[in-house]
């Protein structure tokens, strides 16, 4: 049972980065139909932001939370700023143009901004500090949940509902789902279709951002690679719940972050990604809107 | 004027800002020191400069070209022009055809080494090409048929002693059968989620053979393949070597031939058709499933025989040949030369091959510029470094003869 | 109309919603032998709607679909795929233009010609003596079909180079290529100008009655559609409001209501 349990918050934890990832995938496929392969570099980027701010803080001698806070916030501004940049150089030119180019764009985004950073950086794995500090707990709980996964929870949660209400009661939310229900539609009311555009990366750079610092804090290392293969395991849990719809990303996360945890708990720990996989190609073929998707009516 | 001045330096500006953590500090955690490097900041300033002007007289230069494409002007350059002329095309043929033949006679082992890799990646554009350029199904994973190739004849050379002549057929069948039950569950996806679940295929299979050590021998690879034997001779290196090459001009011929020959066919055509317009292809009464079952697994045919190529040529395998770097090369290959193009593709393997082995300082720097390079490529020229050729059509016994186009 | 014709298409009630929207409610409809018989009604009436079930692209909710090709037994479409329905004789155009864009004029139709020939993929490598034979007849009976709708000249261009009125007329000429014997056009006159729109006219007037195709066409303009067709079908709102010749749907009270504020086009 105790195994189980902390499988369960393992798996919670981790799905609940994916789903702040599977954020910014799900709104942009939502407004423009795009996957936005070079998401899981943002979050990359995010986190190795964190990483030298960090770094930096800790040798001009501050310490404890106010590093986590500070580098957190310059992460998130860095990562917003990115994903501004990459919308408008990579994919603004391409509105348009056949299905297969902006995606092909994409692609070759998320290689350069890789490169980019092994080049800027290191090739090797960093060491993240440990900035959450561990708090103590009732002895029964402290090993099944240590402080780190707390933290991720709970800024999950925060920024969830944040999102929520941003998507809910704003005029720029509003203007998001507007656009997302028909563009030209929204255009002709008066929506600055391209600034909302921009809002959405801006948005979902953020999220990721929070997501690479939770994360690299909590497993403690980072490289150039990471962003790869979290982006394409947030894109499953996008799918999972059904993209293009913002409950939907997070179910997906928490679905994709238990069956890992789970499959390699009790099954094998080498085989994780093939189950990732496995299940995002069961998905596609037996639900392609996935979990809470409604499937899209072509027009002809 | 001095608009365009004024928007550029806050490009600059904002580039300098957006770099300024990744490119100018360095925080060496072992020593507790920061490194500033200040000389970056400049370069990334003077770079983002520089190539705003570039950007905007691209964007320019675009809007001219379908200016004049739309008044029904002349917008194909002058070698485009160049190589639609047949007789033309004939010749240079036969020019390459014999400098490729006498290249190892000319340059030594090393020369050719570096030629067979470039040539192994021609064949693989080409398979590829068949996939994502005429049919329009964007694979992430090719890299696993390649691998399948590979294995195959690995374990058969392995397990059963057989030879390469033998195995170059079964790899390209074993990677044409795993091409079909791949393919099977994804006939029904559409084009970004076929390329999510390729890429999740070609992740599988690198997992997989690095896990399974009774079947691959995990991380650790196979060594001691044999090299092709040549009339049941075995060969020193050097000849060796010059006979794969050998073996590669000739794979070559033959891909080009069949890709052809595929490509202006009712095959070929209804991929076309398929890439363009699923919808309407679909309505002309093409069959989507068989048409694009077929081009995904012979794209996957080819990368299996290559595969057994490329194990015999390296005799020694390891999953870390296949990674999804290899599926990125192999595609930007295809996208840089021109989806669809056969001679596009050619160059494009040259071209993205033989460039980082010559020029070593460049190496550093491919990857990024590969990936740059097919950003802007789709932004500014689409149809790649050679574009499409079209085809003419004769038509026989009728009145409008003299019309071709 | 003294002899009774041969039914080609018998349409039984369809029924197509879209999750609680009611696009087309039970319409009943048919097309003889030799007829240019016409869908018309308001924008949003779910002409549509009705074409793309009859061709396979939706599967209707409700109603049949039969089509009774001369001398073969009765085939139920409900729930074909859009490709078996072409194969089995039906073709169609699209509203808004959907040709291959990166393909020659030619090449268009040739695509049409797909399921009337066989070459597969060995056969294509090898290209026999019957393959190359096979080609040579796509191209020469697409060739003919381009100088029927008069695109020949056109044949080596790009088909995103053509102009707007040939394109549709490509359009045409591509679903014939399939060898229908029902041949259904959606809006084809749409975009064109009074010029284009009379030789469309005549073109489809051709194809009637040389080719002996019938056509079933949905059209806004109502010139068009007055001239050339017989019967008229009237749609408003997804349901069947009228149905009869030219002269009976004009003086239909229903059918001036329905077209009343909106602009007839005429």
């Amino acid at each position: 049972m105790e195994y189980f349990l902390q499988l369960f918050f393992s798996g919670l934890t981790r799905g609940s980065i994916y789903a702040l990832i599977a954020l910014g995938y799900t709104m942009v496929y939502g407004i423009i139909q795009l996957i936005n392969f070079a998401h899981g570099e943002i979050y990359m980027i995010g986190a190795f932001v964190a990483l030298i701010v960090a770094g930096v803080c800790t040798i001009y001698g501050l310490s404890g939370v106010s590093i986590l806070i500070l580098a957190g916030v310059i992460a998130v501004i860095y990562a917003c700023a990115y994903g501004y940049t990459l919308e408008k150089v990579a994919y603004r030119p391409l509105r348009g143009a056949p299905r297969l180019a902006p995606l092909i764009s994409a692609i070759g985004m998320s290689i350069f901004l890789q490169n980019y950073v092994l080049l800027a950086q290191t090739s090797d794995f960093l060491p993240f500090p440990r900035l959450i500090p561990d708090f103590a707990f009732m002895e029964p709980v402290a090993h099944i949940i240590g402080s780190p996964e707390l933290v991720i929870l709970v800024t999950t949660v925060v920024t969830m509902i944040l999102l929520t209400l941003l998507i809910k009661k704003t005029r720029v939310g509003k203007a998001m789902r507007a656009t997302q229900q028909d563009m030209n539609m929204a255009r002709l009311v008066g929506v600055n279709v391209d600034r909302i555009i921009s809002m959405t990366f801006i948005i979902g750079s953020g999220l990721a951002a929070i997501g690479g610092v939770l994360v690299a804090s909590y497993i403690g290392q980072v490289n150039f690679y990471i962003g790869f293969l979290a982006g394409v395991k947030a894109f499953t849990a996008a799918v999972l719940g059904g993209i293009g719809s913002i409950p939907g990303a997070v179910i997906g996360g928490l679905v994709l972050g238990w069956a890992e945890s789970f499959a390699a708990g009790y099954i094998s720990s080498a085989y994780e990604d093939v189950f990732t996989f496995g299940l995002l190609v069961l998905i596609l073929t037996l639900r392609p809107a996935g979990i809470l998707g409604k499937a899209r009516k072509q027009k002809v | 004027m001095l608009q365009n001045l004024k928007q550029s330096l806050l490009i600059s500006l904002w580039f300098v800002f957006l770099t300024f953590p990744l490119m100018v500090v360095r925080v060496n955690t072992m020593d507790q020191v920061v490194i500033w490097r200040w000389m970056n900041m400049l370069w990334v300033a003077i770079a983002s400069f520089v190539l705003s002007y570039g950007w905007r007289y691209m964007f320019a230069r675009q809007k001219v070209r379908k200016k004049v494409a739309d008044e029904g002007g002349e917008t194909r350059s002058k070698l485009q022009l160049l190589l639609e002329d047949m007789s033309f095309r004939y010749k240079a043929m036969g020019v390459i055809l014999v400098a490729a033949l006498i290249f190892p006679q000319v340059f030594d082992t090393y020369q050719s080494t570096i030629m067979i890799s470039a040539l192994i990646y021609v064949v693989l554009g080409l398979g590829l090409n068949i996939s994502v350029g005429l049919a329009g199904l964007l694979d992430l994973g090719y890299v696993a048929f390649f691998g399948v190739g590979a294995y195959s004849y690995a374990l058969l050379n392995h397990h059963f002693d057989l030879g390469f002549w033998i195995s170059l057929p079964i790899g390209g069948i074993i990677g044409c059968l795993f091409g079909i039950v791949l393919g099977f569950p994804i006939l029904r996806l559409r084009g970004d989620y076929l390329a999510i679940v390729t890429l999740g295929f070609g992740m599988i299979f690198k997992v997989v053979m690095e896990n399974w050590d009774s079947l691959s021998f995990g991380p650790s690879g196979i060594a001691n393949i044999d090299k092709p034997s040549f009339f049941g001779m075995d060969l020193n290196l050097a000849d060796s070597t010059v006979y794969i090459y050998y073996i590669m001009i000739a794979m070559v011929i033959f891909t080009i031939l069949v890709t052809n020959r595929l490509k202006n066919s009712r095959v070929g055509r209804a991929w076309i058709a398929m890439r363009e317009d699923e919808t309407a292809c679909v309505a002309m009464g093409i069959d989507i499933a068989r048409t694009k079952l077929s081009a995904y697994a012979l794209g996957a045919f080819w990368a299996g025989m290559v595969g057994v190529l490329f194990a015999s040529k390296t005799t020694f395998i390891n999953p870390a040949s296949f990674t999804f770097m290899e599926s990125a090369i192999i595609l930007s290959i295809v996208v840089l030369g021109g989806m669809g193009s056969i001679l596009g593709v050619i160059i494009g393997a040259f071209f993205l091959i033989l460039l980082p082995e010559y020029m070593r300082a460049f190496s550093e720097y491919r990857m990024m510029t590969f990936g740059a390079a097919m950003v802007l490529m789709m932004i500014f020229r689409p149809q790649g470094i050679i574009s499409n050729l079209r085809q003419t059509y004769q038509y026989k016994g009728l009145k409008d003869k003299t019309n071709n186009g | 109309m003294a002899e009774k014709k041969h039914k080609l298409l018998e349409v039984k009630g369809l029924t197509m919603d879209f999750g609680g929207l009611r696009a087309v409610d039970s319409v009943t409809l048919e097309v003889h032998e030799g007829e240019i018989a016409a869908l018309i009604g308001p924008n949003g009436a779910g002409k549509t709607t009705f074409f793309n079930c009859v061709t396979g692209i939706y599967k209707p909710t409700k109603g049949d679909i039969l089509l009774h090709p001369k001398g073969l037994e009765t085939r139920r479409l409900n729930g074909l795929k859009p490709n078996k329905v072409t194969e089995m004789g039906l073709a169609r155009t699209f509203q808004n233009i959907r040709l291959f864009p990166d393909m020659t004029v030619l090449e268009n139709v040739m695509i049409g010609r797909h399921c009337r020939t066989k070459a597969g993929i060995f056969r294509a490598i090898i290209r026999d003596k019957m393959v190359r034979d096979e080609e040579q007849q796509i191209i020469e009976s697409s060739y003919q079909l381009l100088e029927k709708v008069g695109l020949a000249r056109f044949a080596n261009e790009f088909s995103r180079n053509l102009p707007y009125g040939a394109q549709r007329r490509l359009e045409i000429a591509r679903a014939m290529a399939t060898d229908p014997f029902l041949l259904l056009l959606d809006e084809p006159a749409a975009g064109m100008n009074p010029y284009e729109t009379s030789e469309l006219d005549q073109l489809i007037c051709k194809i009637s009655s040389e080719d002996k195709i019938a056509i079933l066409l949905i059209e806004h303009d109502m010139k068009l559609v007055m001239n050339i067709s017989n019967p008229i079908y009237v749609m408003e709102y997804g349901k069947k409001i009228a149905e009869g010749s030219p002269r009976e749907i004009k003086d239909n009270p229903k059918v001036i209501e329905a077209y009343l504020g909106e602009e007839t086009d005429a």
